[in-house]
């Protein structure tokens, strides 16, 4: 008698259960294509720039920009690239974010490695400083580095050393980038055994070569993803080759799209081309480079 | 008897240094650590003591001391001081209650693999690499007079709506571009969150007949500890920081007033009263809250 019962519950809820499983199903379908809309939306603003930058501007003018387009072709690609002298600004921005990548993660792994490697007593306190210092405002540092450029500029004999120079911009980047770029690389240092470190040192392996030939090679994955993400971030500032130069010519491309955008304002089309340009190394990132980006992205946030 | 002594002197040399090992540790952390306090810590002291302080900005004997006048100044004379911070208090009600959850929840449906998931998190993570600069131009392209929003509002160029210069509109078009930014970098880091959880968690939820909102909220928001803590951080960061966005579109004056930009205008304009480094104190002092619980829970195993 009472299994009788029991197994009628069973199968009652059975169906219960497959009758929630199928309710569940048509919601998913329903939340499936309310986020799969809202994606298009998400993209559209980019497909919009793109499609204004393939059409010729004299197409637009002459049937408005919600006609068909008659023609679609890159030259306003090869005209920005020419009348915006975009070559120059890519090279700037490189000459900026190469070296400060590669300083960041030098200085920041060195950085990593002696805390956490080598018991001091103010290991913590250093970790500390430099994490929190990544996080200040940027606003905050500002007035004094920029009147210590120009300062240290008068004391070199050349006032633009600093100030409206890379190295300027490279040597800001990286101060305060380090700060995450050390910690990270302690984090992930902390999870590779002591016991390769005292097998080194036992070995009688200088500090230099215990850096270079032990921990160096093992720390290839945080230094690939930390180098994508840093080299993003470095390409996409702006702020700081804003503020801290003068000479429009000097300035990476981030920057010098605010000026370009004022002076070719009337050039629909032409503008779009640029920004889709100046989108590329970031967009090549996102499509070949995604799982270094979001792996370093996350590497910092998500510790544990 | 050679290998014992070979054991001593080991032992020895892993207490301490040779003179080699212990140049090339100061080096490791000198070289990094000098740079760091002196283009990060130093300058923000700096300007902490400068903000009470009047000065032109060119020679150090110059330095007047001023009391609090620049802070007084700026709660008692200037109203626009608390305009840009009830734009910033926006700001930050609107990533806190849409964008953020808005995020959260998209890497949850994400997560559960629902119907077309991989194309939905390439399209909301795309934004996430682009250059502010880039998107300025982008969504520029949509919402100028001569725009995509205006033409498809039929509205001709003598009564477009000027969404950037309108006080009714600007806020919320721009806060629409951030949280086009902002949504997708917080599914990023919730999505990684998530992908930590044990699967088995949220198989036994469903089996003991939770809802997928009673499973989100119960189970799965709970067990995001640490990762919750990290994405309320970043939302009152970025929300305190808003400067970028700002910037680009407005070239830095005028425009929509909010704390990060009123630190720059103030360096131009009134250079002679360092009220410039006053604004960038009270910005510090703002985000000085989320800068510690952010290092409280990334230290937290530290500290033990």
């Amino acid at each position: 008698m009472s299994s009788v019962t029991e197994n009628k519950y069973e199968i009652i809820s059975e169906k219960k259960l497959q009758k929630r499983k199928d309710a569940q199903k048509v919601k998913d379908r329903i939340i499936s294509i309310f986020i799969g809309l809202f994606a298009l939306v998400w993209l559209f603003p980019i497909a919009w720039t793109l499609f204004s930058s393939l059409r010729p501007y004299k197409d637009v003018r002459a049937n408005g920009i919600f006609s068909f387009p008659n023609t679609l072709n890159f030259d306003n690609y090869f005209e920005a690239i020419r009348r915006m002298e975009l070559p120059q600004y890519f090279w700037n921005t490189i000459a900026i974010t190469v070296p400060a990548v590669f300083l960041i993660l030098l200085l920041g792994s060195l950085m990593a490695f002696v805390v956490t490697r080598y018991s001091f007593k103010f290991n913590v306190a250093l970790l500390l400083l430099f994490t929190a210092g990544n996080l200040l405002p940027a606003q905050l540092v500002f007035i004094p580095v920029f009147k210590m450029y120009l300062a240290i500029g008068d004391l070199v004999g050349d006032r633009r050393f600093l100030y409206d120079s890379p190295l300027g911009v490279i040597l800001i980047h990286v101060a305060f980038q380090m700060g995450f770029a050390t910690f990270v690389l302690s984090s992930y240092m902390k999870t590779i055994p002591k016991e390769i470190s005292e097998s080194a040192q036992v070995d009688g392996a200088s500090v230099f070569t215990h850096y270079f030939r032990v921990m160096l090679p093992l720390l290839r994955p945080p230094l690939a993803s930390l180098g994508v993400l840093m080299t993003t971030w470095i390409y996409n500032d702006f702020f700081w080759a804003l503020v801290l130069m003068s000479t429009d010519s000097k300035r990476p491309i981030t920057s010098a799209l605010g000026r370009l955008q004022g002076e070719f304002v009337t050039d629909y089309n032409l503008l779009a081309a640029g920004a889709m340009i100046a989108a590329i190394p970031t967009l090549l990132v996102f499509f070949v480079l995604r799982k270094q980006f979001v792996s370093g992205l996350t590497l910092g946030s998500t510790k544990g | 008897m050679s290998t014992t002594a070979t054991n001593q002197k080991t032992a020895r040399r892993r207490r301490t240094f040779s003179g080699r090992d212990k140049a090339t540790l100061g080096f490791f952390i000198g070289i990094p650590t000098f740079l760091h306090v002196a283009l990060v810590w130093f300058p923000a002291v700096a300007t902490i003591f400068l903000s009470f302080t009047y000065w032109t900005g060119i020679h150090i004997s110059d330095i007047q001391w001023a009391g609090t006048a620049n802070y007084e100044n700026i709660f008692f004379n200037t109203p626009v001081f608390w305009d840009a911070l009830r734009v910033n208090v926006v700001w930050l009600l609107w990533f806190g209650f849409i964008a953020t959850p808005l995020g959260i929840l998209l890497a949850y449906q994400i997560d559960r693999e629902i119907r077309g998931h991989k194309f939905y998190q390439t399209a909301y993570y795309l934004p996430v690499v682009l250059s502010l600069a880039v998107i300025g131009i982008i969504w520029n392209f949509l919402l100028r007079p001569d725009g995509f929003i205006n033409g498809a509002l039929g509205l001709p160029i003598s009564e477009a709506i000027s969404f950037f210069g309108d006080d009714r509109y600007n806020l919320w078009v721009i806060l629409i571009m951030a949280s086009w930014r902002h949504i997708g970098y917080i599914m990023l880091l919730y999505l990684a969150g998530l992908k930590a959880i044990d699967a088995t968690l949220r198989e036994a939820a469903s089996i003991d007949g939770a809802t997928e909102w009673k499973t989100f909220l119960q189970v799965i928001f709970p067990a995001m500890g640490p990762v919750n803590i990290i994405v309320i951080v970043i939302t009152i960061i970025e929300s305190l920081r808003a400067f970028d966005m700002i910037y680009i579109i407005y070239g830095g004056t005028g425009g929509l007033p909010i704390l990060g930009v009123l630190v720059f205008q103030n360096i131009a304009g009134e250079g002679a009263s360092m009220k410039g480094a006053a604004y960038a104190v009270i910005l510090f002092l703002l985000s000085i809250v989320p800068i510690i619980a952010y290092l409280r829970q990334q230290f937290r195993e530290d500290a033990k």
